[in-house]
């Protein structure tokens, strides 16, 4: 080892404090980087692969009823490359152990071939051989959350009608990586499920022979999706269409494509903002120790030691630094990464889930961090060579403190003389001083987003469950019945009360503008589902008109006062027009609601409900379940409060584990910078602290003159970091603003008392630590030498 | 608290009751595998108002022997007491509070605070002295009251010494302890230095205590004690002090 090599590792073994708060900066860094990168490669290269290899359809539409032969039209638009027919229905299931009866949606197998499109993935069992009609597959997360295996049996409400099928197989699709019922905010696999059935058999049921009332379409590359778009809802106009959407509407799919949208700016802000501490770091460390070292520097250069070999030992410290905290990072990110995708693949699911440790997420992580390594190091490396050999064995000139700021305004009469210390130390190194309250800065922001995040998502829960949804129950029927259902219901027993609902699918179109929506038809005295926007307003609603979510008021490009052609996407297809009477600023979707009876009038019948909320006597609540799943006309319900468990156990833990992450992974960022700042500040100042000690200063007095200066830059942080971090909200929320889900910027004092606390908390930890060595601070050694 | 069970014996006047009595001191320092001894077996006697110098060559043991007795460092045996109070055995919090309120100490390279002002600097010892006087009239006293307002990097290096003798008296100590204070600075800058503790020794009746290896300085003080290798080899007292304005070196 040449003797450079071993001063290398002595002054490594001397700044070990700070070289570990480097590492472990730069392990954060890469492990956030290879984590969420990795996660992101394997969901994009799963849902990539899934598509192709099952053909997961370019476009879809549903329509009333079309004859095969219409499948040849469509596969004749020039830019189809294929096209698939099927038969989708909804249906009712009364599922063995499951007190309530549950929805699913059934879908039509071509009988003895794969498919065209939006094939299916056995995951067990096999497919329905053809000819026996009772045999059924389901979807995996359905028959796990209902515990049912091959072999089993269901009872189905096919067309109003009792059936038994028994399951042969259960399988995936990439239509339903994300199983979610449409309207619902959360999935419940245990009460919604996807069933497949031979086609004939369907066709046999709806007395649809040769017909089909679903279609999906592939592509061909370089086709444009708006163009075959309007030859379809032209062509499939006379057959009932109701309107080609593409995949961002696909409720899976769109779901999924904002959680990797997510992830990508995650992957990529998050180890930014790690690096670029880590740079600023390893330059205030090094061009410090290049400073202490002058002397050295000098009598190396002296000796005739290049300009080239001292430059490369300082960049050499650096890169060891750096080094030291990649091989953790990427274990660490690994592994964070794995537990990651594995809980992703509780709500995704997919055939394989391809997480694996990419080399080149490897490569670029390790580069990226030498890159930081380097250009932390440049500054002092840079001052390292140009200083000229003899000046460098002369000592560090004293520190050069002139009258700044506050003793040209006359303001320093006001401060006590340790306050004045702490002020012109700052004052003298204010890029440093201004970086490192950046640098504090960005972790208080960073948890106030990761706070806020947490007490977003519990405020829509809470405004959607606890406010919203006050029915214990909604019972949703096969078709619109007439409004004395509402009275029935409530004669049975248990039943405390029933308000009536309708559900209109619709386009609504502005101009150019349309969006298909439903629109709900609720009542005007309502009490257990009502228009409450996210301020918790209850907003009442008009005699006539709708009232539009503003998210969807935006879309169509109307405002209050504004007319909207409304095309029913049932029933006798009318076409019709309404005012927009009210806007109100919602969390959850594209809505649009009516009085009930307006919707009514505008329908232009006597009047009809889609289903109804209800409110139940606990006691008789399993009564009534058993009740509804033997009812035929009852589609499928809905209980807020099972919704919310499934919530609570599910989604909310993830939401907790990465809330956790966000607090640690901030409270390192504070930690290493303020421990940097004051250890740096200790370095400089060690012999003006000892002098003062040697005056008769306490230890307890000299800690304070020399972390007030720690105490403050974390101080000063806070507000600049409530900003940054207020800001980034308004981004996020901005970002976030889908047809899914629009994040309300709810803040709580809680979000400001934490993300300050939390910074303070790591600074004040940084600052024991420091203190420790303060004690120890020999003070006779320090007035010995000259620096 | 500081120890005073060990008082002096009842009966001496007080002008010759010493200040500083130390008897047998030795201090050995471990470095590495070697021992070097700083001081073995040093007896002495300073007395209140005495203007002392010790006088040796580098190494010889003097400033061991200063931070002992301004309680910096511990001898490894033997005894100090200043005035009551034994110094040896005090603890940690004993000896900071022991330099606050009696000790004063000027440095070879002043090392004064270098954000603060050369008034604050002085300012800054007042807040934790008991009876100091202001910080104007302590610099008013080292000439240095047309200066107050500026920072060290903006002095030369006698001035800086000057803010840092005022430093060491602004809270009227009772021992004035200077390692090499002119160790840093050209001969008449030197002088003049000499002649502002001279005149601080007078007024203030501090016990001044300066080590040094230039033996010039011996003629202005009453006492001075030669050390080498450790061990006093001389004590002597002028009968005819000499002023600092007519020392030559």
């Amino acid at each position: 080892m040449s003797i450079l090599h071993r001063k290398l590792w002595r002054d490594l073994l001397h700044l070990r404090g700070q070289v570990a708060a480097i590492m472990v900066m730069v392990a954060c860094g890469a492990m956030s980087y290879v984590a969420l990168r990795t996660t992101w490669l394997a969901l994009q290269e799963s849902q990539q692969n899934y598509y192709s290899a099952y053909r997961f359809g370019d476009l879809f539409v549903g329509l009333k009823r079309a004859p095969e032969s219409v499948r040849e039209q469509v596969a004749s638009i020039a830019g189809v490359e294929a096209v698939q027919s099927r038969i989708v229905t909804e249906v009712s299931m009364s599922v063995p152990r499951l007190n309530e009866p549950a929805a699913g949606r059934l879908i039509s197998l071509e009988s003895g071939s794969r498919g065209e499109l939006n094939r299916i993935h056995l995951v067990s069992g096999q497919r329905p051989a053809v000819g026996p009609a009772d045999e059924v597959v389901v979807s995996e997360a359905f028959a796990k959350a209902n515990k049912l295996g091959n072999g089993d049996r269901i009872s189905v409400v096919i067309n109003g009608k009792w059936r038994l099928l028994r399951i042969v197989g259960i399988a995936l699709s990439p239509e339903y990586i994300y199983e979610i019922r449409p309207g619902d905010l959360l999935p419940d696999p245990q009460r919604f499920g996807i069933l497949w059935m031979n086609r004939e058999v369907l066709e046999s049921i709806f007395d649809l022979g040769g017909a089909f009332n679903e279609m999906s379409i592939a592509l061909a590359p370089g086709a444009d999706p708006a163009v075959v778009t309007d030859r379809l809802d032209t062509l499939l106009k006379r057959y009932g269409g109701f309107g080609a959407y593409d995949r961002d509407e696909q409720p899976s799919h769109r779901f999924i494509s904002n959680e990797l949208d997510e992830l990508r700016v995650f992957c990529t802000w998050i180890p930014a903002i790690f690096l670029l501490v880590t740079a600023f770091l390893l330059h205030v460390v090094l061009s410090r120790l290049v400073l202490t070292q002058r002397d050295q520097i000098g009598v190396l250069k002296a000796f005739g030691f290049e300009n080239r070999t001292i430059g490369i030992h300082y960049l050499l410290l650096s890169l060891v630094a750096v080094g030291g905290g990649i091989l953790p990072g990427l274990g660490l990110g690994y592994l964070w990464g794995r537990s990651l995708a594995e809980l992703y693949s509780e709500f995704f699911h997919f055939p394989v889930l391809y997480y694996r440790l990419d080399p080149s997420v490897m490569g670029l992580a390790t580069l990226i961090c030498g890159s930081a390594a380097v250009i932390g190091a440049l500054g002092a490396v840079r001052s390292a060579v140009s200083i000229p050999t003899a000046e460098a064995m002369r000592p560090e000139p004293p520190t050069n403190f002139r009258p700044g700021l506050v003793e040209r305004l006359g303001l320093q009469r006001w401060f006590p003389l340790s306050l004045r210390i702490i002020l012109r130390n700052i004052e003298r190194t204010p890029v440093r001083s201004g970086l490192t309250v950046l640098g504090l800065s960005l972790a208080v922001a960073v948890l106030f987003i990761g706070i806020y995040f947490y007490d977003a998502i519990g405020h829509i829960v809470r405004v959607e469950f606890s406010l919203m949804r006050r029915e214990d129950l909604t019972l949703y029927f096969h078709k619109p019945v007439s409004p004395a259902a509402s009275d029935d219901l409530s004669r049975l027993d248990g039943v405390l009360r029933v308000e009536g609902f309708r559900v209109v699918p619709v386009w609504l179109v502005n101009g150019v503008h349309r969006k298909r929506v439903a629109i709900m038809g609720l009542e005007l005295e309502g009490e257990l589902r009502q228009v409450i926007d996210l301020r918790e307003t209850v907003h009442q609603l008009p005699p006539e008109g709708v009232i539009l979510t503003e998210r969807l008021a935006e879309m169509l490009g109307v405002g209050r006062g504004a007319s909207l052609r409304v095309e029913v996407l049932e029933g006798e297809r009318a076409v019709r027009k309404v005012r927009v009477t009210g806007l109100v600023e919602d969390m959850m979707g594209l809505n649009a609601y009516m009085e009930i009876g307006a919707l009514s009038r505008l329908m232009g019948d006597g009047g009809a409900l889609s289903g109804t909320h209800l409110l139940l006597d606990p006691h008789r609540r399993d009564q009534l379940y058993r009740k509804f799943k033997e009812t035929p006309g009852v589609k499928g319900l809905v209980i807020p409060e099972v919704m919310l468990d499934n919530f609570n156990r599910t989604l909310a833990r993830t939401f907790d584990s990465s809330t956790l992450t966000t607090i640690f992974l901030a409270g390192i960022l504070a930690f290493g910078l303020a421990y940097n700042a004051a250890r740096i500040a200790l370095s400089e100042r060690g012999r003006e602290l000892a002098s003062l000690r040697v005056l008769g200063f306490t230890h307890g007095e000299v800690a304070e003159m020399l972390l007030g200066e720690q105490a403050l830059l974390t101080l000063s942080a806070i507000a600049p970091g409530y900003l940054i971090g207020y800001g980034l909200c308004q981004l996020i929320t901005r970002v976030i603003d889908t047809e899914l889900l629009r994040l309300p910027l709810v803040l709580t004092p809680k979000t400001f008392v934490y993300s300050a606390a939390i910074v303070t908390l790591a600074s004040l930890l940084s600052a024991l630590l420091i203190r420790r060595r303060l004690m120890r601070l020999d003070i006779i050694e320090v007035l010995k030498t000259r620096e | 608290m500081i120890d005073n069970r060990e008082c002096l014996p009842e009966g001496r006047g007080r002008q010759e009751r010493p200040v500083f009595r130390a008897r047998g001191l030795t201090r050995l320092y471990q470095l590495g595998e070697v021992e070097i001894v700083a001081l073995r077996g040093v007896d002495l006697d300073l007395y209140e108002g005495e203007f002392v110098v010790i006088l040796g060559p580098s190494g010889g043991g003097k400033s061991t022997l200063l931070n002992i007795l301004g309680g910096l460092d511990a001898p490894t045996s033997g005894e100090v007491v200043f005035r009551e109070h034994r110094l040896t055995g005090a603890s940690e919090a004993e000896l900071t509070r022991y330099r606050r309120e009696h000790v004063g100490f000027v440095f070879q390279f002043y090392n004064l605070v270098p954000s603060l002002t050369a008034l604050e600097n002085v300012a800054l010892v007042t807040e934790i002295a008991e009876r100091p006087m202001g910080a104007e009239e302590a610099l008013r006293m080292v000439g240095l009251e047309d200066r107050m307002d500026h920072f060290p990097a903006q002095l030369s290096g006698g001035e800086q010494q000057r803010v840092a003798i005022a430093r060491a008296i602004v809270k009227r100590p009772d021992v004035l302890l200077c390692d090499e204070p002119t160790g840093a600075l050209d001969y008449s800058t030197g002088k003049l230095v000499l002649e502002v503790l001279e005149r601080v020794n007078q007024e203030l009746g501090a016990t001044t205590v300066i080590i040094t290896h230039n033996a010039s300085i011996a003629a202005m003080a009453d006492q001075v004690i030669r050390i080498s290798s450790g061990e006093i080899v001389e004590i002597g007292h002028n009968k005819n002090k000499i002023r600092p304005a007519d020392l030559e070196w």
